[in-house]
């Protein structure tokens, strides 16, 4: 079998698994060049955001940041904010990455929320090369999100189909991994600590700022569930 | 913010992103010996990474002011009994979104 035929099974094998993110990402993307355009931002700052930052919400929080006052430092701070979850990604990545060999920078280059959640859990079948599947799936999410916000871009304020609510896409990708994991057990006590420490948080500092407090107490259950555990296998 | 600083600014955006994707990589090399704990939470901090990022797309719901989280609420339920019906994960996606698109723009 030649280079390009594995290339080839790799890709048929990872297409069916980045469905859901094509629709959310054809949605939130378009909706994103439209955005940029409403913000007086044009097709080049939109493909650049799109194709050099490839990070979603960051994206969306920053559309407006361009119409104001040249500010790079906060702007440098609000990235770390709004993107310190990626920490978490690398570090549940560092081993499912080993073996990736000159891939392995370009994977960790296209990590964003719906790729990580993918390259996570999906398994290539029998006779499809792991890292061939993982670059497929993680470069045809990065192409859905880069074409769809130039799309979004070129259609401007032309759209009017009705999709409303088309983005809860994204958050039924998510569910159905958390459920395929609460099916699989072997994870059930930090997943429920992750929605747990999650909505404490929400609930406590709201919407806006929750993302920081909430991983910082996710971290430190782990760590103590983890210390206990330790200490208890330690005794017996 | 004429062109240039447009352009330094997504450079500075970028570099922050880079560096939120790469620093664990650079802080725990592969072929290191990296400490047991790490080892263990890069175990199960997947499993509670996807709890926090449920809440994450659901963070704008709110419950105090109608419809009350009712689109939300009904469409995650439609997800989960997709899901233990069938297990198949695109049907329980795309049912679970279609039933929210419903909801959102006729029902409530």
């Amino acid at each position: 079998m030649t280079r390009r035929d594995e290339w080839m099974r790799a890709a048929r094998a990872a297409f069916p698994h980045t469905l859901p993110v094509l629709t959310g990402f054809a949605f939130l993307g378009i909706a994103y060049g439209i955005l940029m355009r409403a913000q007086g931002q044009g097709l080049a700052l939109t493909a650049c955001m799109s194709a050099i930052v490839f990070a979603g919400s960051m994206q969306y929080l920053a559309a407006p940041l361009f119409a104001l006052g040249f500010a790079p430092l906060s702007a440098f701070l609000l990235t770390l904010m709004v993107n310190a979850r990626h920490l978490f990604y690398g570090i549940s990545m560092l081993d499912r990455l080993r073996g990736t060999g000159k891939w392995k920078n370009l994977l960790i280059f296209l990590m964003c929320d719906e790729t990580f959640s993918l390259l996570l859990n999906a398994q290539p079948p029998r006779g499809v090369d792991r890292t061939r599947f993982m670059v497929c799936i993680a470069v045809m999410d990065y192409l859905y999100w880069v074409l769809a916000s130039v799309a979004g871009s070129l259609l401007g304020a032309v759209l009017t189909l009705n999709v409303e609510g088309i983005d809860f896409v994204l958050t039924a990708l998510f569910l159905v991994i958390f459920l395929n994991q609460w099916h699989g057990c072997a994870g059930r006590w930090p997943a429920a600590a992750g929605v747990l420490c999650s909505l404490l948080c929400l609930a406590a500092v709201g919407a806006e700022q929750f993302m920081l407090p909430a991983m910082a107490a996710i971290l430190a259950t782990l760590l103590i569930w983890q210390a206990l555990r330790t200490r208890r296998e330690a005794a017996q | 913010m004429n062109g240039m600083e447009k352009a330094m600014t997504v450079a500075v955006i970028a570099a922050a992103t880079v560096l939120t994707r790469f620093l664990p990589f650079w802080i725990f090399p592969q072929g290191r010996r990296r400490p047991a704990w790490l080892t263990r939470l890069s175990e199960s901090l997947p499993y509670a990474v996807i709890g926090l990022l449920v809440v994450y797309c659901l963070r704008g719901v709110d419950l105090t002011a109608p419809p009350y989280g009712l689109p939300e609420g009904i469409a995650v339920a439609v997800v989960a009994l997709l899901h233990a019906w069938r297990h198949n994960t695109l049907l329980s996606i795309g049912g679970g979104t279609l039933a929210y698109m419903l909801l959102v723009q006729t029902v409530f």
